[in-house]
């Protein structure tokens, strides 16, 4: 099973077991991961998942969705390598994936 | 006591007296005397999405369960939430009394107008609000009589949510009570007596443009401060706004910054009130308040609708929306979708996802201020915490005449020390 460390915006750091298949997101709440709030539940409606990608791992993780950067574009600190992580599938190809966490979702 | 109204022997109900394609869901009274419930189940398990050709407010579809509901919010490329079109309530208003807001607006001058403002409720921000906002609920909260009958909506919901906005606008903090009137006239029903016309409606709200021109006058000319006045003063996407948008976009930030969370934190006591399980619990462990909270605002649901207009035909849950047509997403129905929510007429405080609600809305026109009401809920419930046994609603509420604010307007409580 792939492992994926979300870095909270304190410096902590968490890192857990991914399901291949589900979202990145999916794999912070089953983990009870603090600072992913995922409020619509992985339907990219809302902003609250929103994590940065290291810059090593943006070409593994993909592009934004159209909807994806709309939504983006509401949150507080976007930045170029800003995701929402309910976007973001799980592969076998992302063990080892650090993102880093806003200061708060919205 | 407790708010909602089950349980009701449901095909006693009126609800179920009517044939489906009578049903209106529009009616103010049912949301003032708690009725609309019952029709919303209904209409989740018989037509979720639902036509209703004759209205008060004309013909219009309801958008009654979780994911549909969604799914239209999500979709703002079919459904315009444009003034143009008659904006984002069922109540169509006039063409010549019409405003556009930057909710009442697509992408992309939505978009820009919206994040002229936003920053204010960006996290920095609201860790500077935080102990301004402690401070002020512990000071209405000690002022509040003991051991008699008072109203709870009049002396703190109204009170801190008033001072809360008067310090975002860095309004004159003597008129802020003016605030709290502007906001009432600008959303009330016609029938429920707070303005009696749209002329009258209009003269008010030409009183609060004429108030606000004069504040963004000094503003415009002075250095930027952190107040909603001076960021759109100066930022590029709203310094020309014409009158009647700026009047718009103030209405827009006075109702959604008063109305709502005023209702939540009336709500929250009533729950309290009729679910001693759970505040025994709250009492018991205040860290649930993380969790509280985002359950207070679903259970409460303080806006019960939005709407749109089909720019396309469109189909939703297997029905065909034509263009032009009339869309209402009932937040207060999918907040109670038994598909979505487990066990959703309780209120339970330590849910696993408490914020999967739709309060806030989803898509690009989700509540700006969402995480400042949760805080400023969350304050007000640490402090009564600290200060109070419990607070006793000694009497039954009285509830707005609206199918769109879901108000409380008189909450008879007393309130018990340690």
């Amino acid at each position: 099973m792939p492992q994926v460390t979300f870095i909270e915006h304190n410096g902590t750091a968490h890192t857990v077991d991914a399901v291949i298949g589900k979202s990145l997101m999916e794999a912070a709440v089953d983990n009870s991961v603090p600072g992913i709030d995922a409020d619509c539940g992985g339907a990219c409606a809302c902003a609250t998942c929103h994590v940065f990608v290291t810059p090593e791992w943006e070409a593994k993780t993909g592009d934004r969705t159209e909807a994806e950067i709309a939504m983006l574009n509401f949150a507080a600190e976007v930045k170029p390598n800003s995701r929402l992580s309910c976007q973001i599938t799980v592969t076998a190809e992302l063990d080892g994936l650090v993102v880093h966490m806003p200061d708060g979702q919205h | 006591m407790n708010d909602a109204p089950f349980p009701l022997g449901l095909h006693d109900h009126e609800a179920y007296s009517l044939p489906l394609d009578k049903l209106d869901v529009s009616q103010g009274r049912l949301f003032q005397d708690q009725l609309h419930l019952p029709y919303f189940e209904r209409l989740r398990r018989e037509d979720p999405v639902h036509y209703c050709a004759d209205s008060q407010f004309g013909p219009y579809w309801s958008i009654t369960k979780y994911n549909d509901i969604v799914a239209v919010d999500s979709n703002n490329k079919v459904f315009s939430s444009a003034s143009e079109f008659g904006g984002i309530t069922i109540r169509d208003r006039r063409p010549e009394v019409r405003r556009e807001s930057f909710i009442a607006m697509d992408a992309p001058r939505h978009d820009d107008q919206r994040k002229a403002v936003s920053p204010i409720v960006a996290p920095q921000n609201l860790a500077r609000m935080e102990a301004g906002i402690r401070e002020r609920a512990g000071k209405v909260l000690d002022d509040l009589p003991r051991g008699e009958v008072f109203n709870w909506v009049e002396k703190v919901s109204i009170e801190l949510t008033t001072q809360m906005l008067a310090i975002l606008f860095d309004f004159p903090w003597e008129d802020r009570r003016m605030l709290t009137r502007w906001s009432d006239v600008a959303t009330a029903d016609i029938a429920a007596g707070v303005v009696k016309t749209e002329e009258e409606r209009e003269e008010i709200l030409a009183e609060c443009l004429a108030y606000f021109t004069r504040l963004w006058n000094e503003r415009v000319n002075a250095d930027m401060q952190p107040d909603l006045l001076s960021m759109m003063a100066h930022s590029p996407a709203t310094r020309n706004m014409t009158p009647d948008q700026f009047l718009g976009n103030l209405i827009l930030l006075i109702v959604g910054g008063n109305d709502t969370t005023r209702n939540s934190m009336s709500g929250s006591v009533l729950f309290m009130h009729g679910n001693p399980d759970q505040y025994a619990k709250l009492k018991a462990n205040p860290l649930l308040l993380d969790s509280a909270v985002p359950e207070i605002i679903r259970y409460q649901t303080p806006l019960s609708h939005m709407r749109r207009t089909a720019l396309e035909d469109q189909e939703v849950g297997g029905k065909l929306i034509k263009k032009g047509d009339k869309v209402v997403m009932w937040y207060c129905s999918g907040n109670r979708d038994d598909t979505a929510i487990e066990n959703p007429n309780a209120f339970i405080i330590d849910r696993k996802r408490p914020r999967q609600h739709l309060s806030f809305g989803f898509g690009i026109h989700r509540c700006v201020g969402n995480r400042l009401a949760e805080m400023q809920l969350k304050i007000v419930w640490e402090e009564i915490l600290k200060r109070f046994d419990r607070i006793e609603v000694v009497g039954p509420e009285k509830r707005v005449f609206s199918s769109f604010v879901h108000g409380i307007e008189d909450l008879p409580v007393i309130v018990h020390g340690k």
